[in-house]
């Protein structure tokens, strides 16, 4: 029973990890730049979810909030940030995404104070019996059911939308694509929007799991995100996705039998230095 | 005069540690997110050393020798994975780092390594001595910026396909100085423990990497004097803003998004424009654009 156990939290754990990396890496997809300030973000989408919630008592509200303002958060983001740095080696990009990131958590602290925030009235607690013998709480189905439908979500507008077809046309050839009639910058403020509403999600999402918020929850989804997209292969949706269940897993499994050697944030990267010595291009990468 | 000391310390190892970092991303063009885990890995072999009984002076070597170890390995695997895949790499090496260190009892674990010798001398002994390894190291570093060693790794940085085709054996430059850096940092680290006396796994975490490649990136990648600038002056920052402690990192932060903005080639750069500027007639670049 303890291996299942183990097994469903890696699941939560890996599900909220995906939610995370994939607006990371569909911008790293279209613009090759590494978008640490993604999980900024992703705090910022946690702070309005708690505080939605407990000004209005509804969790949907916040939830639908959280993703619409976050989206245009991120939109602003790539404006300000890195629209101006396109023509710049990537690793400008990335210092400069560092230092909004650390601005960011400042911010935070400034504006919400620094102490945690937690719900005041903490929805969806209640356990429920989904196997025989093993109970999860109403939020952590509720993170994998959310995380299930926005991806199923994010498939069809891939596959099925103009907009999908030309953001995938993008990635692939952002010059033949504009010669095409795409209008890249278009496609690039759409992705950030998604993104972005994805990384608030997550952050709702967590906020809900641990039942607080604080500036630095960011810090450590930031860094492993930028972990599962690497293992994934960089800009690989797919990728990205397996690389953020197995890791969940993995972790879960490993905070219970390394202990003794490594801390929990140590294991997803020791993981991942592990694969990029077989794998230098990720798992999924072709060749 | 103590105060000013210890501030003119802590701005000659940054100056040390940025230049130790400045031979591998500025010189060679390998992007390092996990340079401070070198830092660490000088600073704990010095400190359990001279904790032992060690002079300090002694302790330089074996810190320079473990952490330049250590720096083959972490090279050897980084020859494997190019551009972001190394930069990410690294940043992991700074996470392995730090999470091996806390649960280390015999370094101290969570709680870190205290009451760590003073240097012989005092203050000014160790002031002294960190100038004169500085003063070392720079030198070193320019003496290989003009040698023939400079001009390859510069064709590494700018092309390694075509530095390879060059009959360029690029893996063994690279891995030279992977461990002339990481020996750098090591010793940089040695000196540090002391300066502080006090170490523990957070003095050497993700936040000192970033803070000591942004050192590199705003002095202007392989600039010598560029990089020089930018440690003392980004190392002193955070006490001329003191008065303002509250939003350091907020200003910090602005600081760096900033510099990257409107000087993305740094000091060094800048004042190569400047140079520019005033004697256009000796201007390489002119007859190229």
């Amino acid at each position: 029973m303890l291996a299942i156990d183990i097994l469903i939290q890696g699941f939560i754990q890996g599900s909220i990890y995906a939610l995370i990396a994939l607006g990371l890496t569909l911008v790293y997809g279209l613009l090759r730049i590494l978008h640490v300030a993604h999980a900024s973000l992703f705090t910022l989408g946690g702070y309005l979810g708690v505080l939605i919630t407990n000004a209005t008592g509804s969790l949907f509200l916040a939830l639908i909030l959280a993703m619409i303002v976050v989206g245009f958060v991120g939109m602003l983001s790539y404006r300000i940030l890195y629209r101006p740095l396109l023509s710049q080696p990537p690793l400008i990009a990335l210092i400069a995404s560092i230092g909004i990131f650390i601005a960011s958590e400042e911010i935070f602290r400034i504006i919400f104070g620094p102490f945690s925030i937690s719900y005041v009235a903490a929805p969806l607690q209640n356990q429920i019996e989904i196997l025989p013998g093993i109970s999860m709480s109403e939020a952590r189905i509720m993170v994998v059911l959310l995380a299930f439908v926005l991806l199923l979500g994010v498939n069809w507008l891939s596959r099925r939308t103009r907009l999908g077809i030309a953001t995938r046309a993008t990635v692939v050839d952002p010059d033949m694509a504009m010669s095409s009639g795409v209008n890249v910058d278009v496609i690039r403020y759409s992705i950030f929007f998604i993104g972005s509403a994805f990384a608030a999600a997550a952050g709702v999402m967590v906020s809900l799991l641990n039942n607080l918020v604080e500036p630095t929850m960011g810090a450590v989804p930031s860094y492993k995100a930028l972990a599962i997209i690497v293992l994934g292969g960089l800009g690989s949706v797919r990728g990205a996705l397996i690389a953020s269940l197995l890791l969940g897993i993995i972790e879960t499994f490993g905070t219970i039998y390394l202990d003794d050697l490594l801390d929990r944030d140590s294991i997803a990267f020791a993981f991942l230095i592990l694969v990029l010595m077989i794998r230098p291009k990720g798992i999924f990468s072709k060749g | 005069m103590a105060y000013e000391m210890i501030v003119l310390t802590n701005m000659l190892i940054a100056i040390l540690f940025a230049q130790s970092l400045n031979l591998i991303t500025g010189f060679c063009g390998q992007v390092s997110l996990g340079h401070a885990a070198f830092l660490g890995i000088g600073a704990y072999t010095s400190a359990m050393l001279t904790k032992a009984g060690w002079p300090l002076a002694a302790t330089f070597i074996p810190a320079m020798v473990v952490a330049g170890m250590i720096g083959v390995i972490v090279g050897a695997a980084s020859l494997r994975v190019r551009h972001d895949f190394l930069a990410i790499t690294t940043m992991g090496v700074s996470f392995l780092f730090t999470g091996i260190i806390r649960k280390q009892d015999m370094l101290g674990g969570e709680m870190g390594i205290a009451g760590i010798p003073a240097a012989y001398g005092g203050r000014v002994g160790l002031l002294l001595m960190t100038l004169c390894l500085t003063i070392l190291f720079i030198t070193i570093m320019i003496y290989v910026k003009r040698s023939w060693m400079g001009f390859v790794f510069e064709s590494i940085a700018e092309d390694e396909d075509t530095a390879g085709v060059l009959g360029i054996d690029v893996r063994r430059f690279k891995l030279f100085a992977f461990v002339l850096g990481t020996a750098g940092a090591g010793l940089a680290g040695a000196l540090y423990a002391h300066q502080v006396r006090f170490i523990g796994p957070d003095s050497f975490g993700f936040v000192e990497s970033v803070t000591v490649l942004s050192m590199v990136i705003v002095g202007g990648i392989g600039s010598i004097w560029g990089v020089t600038i930018a440690a003392a002056l980004l190392s002193v920052m955070p006490q001329f803003f003191q008065v303002i402690d509250d939003y350091k990192l907020l200003v910090y932060g602005l600081l760096l998004f900033f510099a990257m903005r409107f000087l993305p080639d740094g000091l060094g750069g800048l004042a190569k424009r400047f140079r520019q500027k005033r004697n256009p007639d000796r201007s390489p670049e002119r007859s190229q654009a």
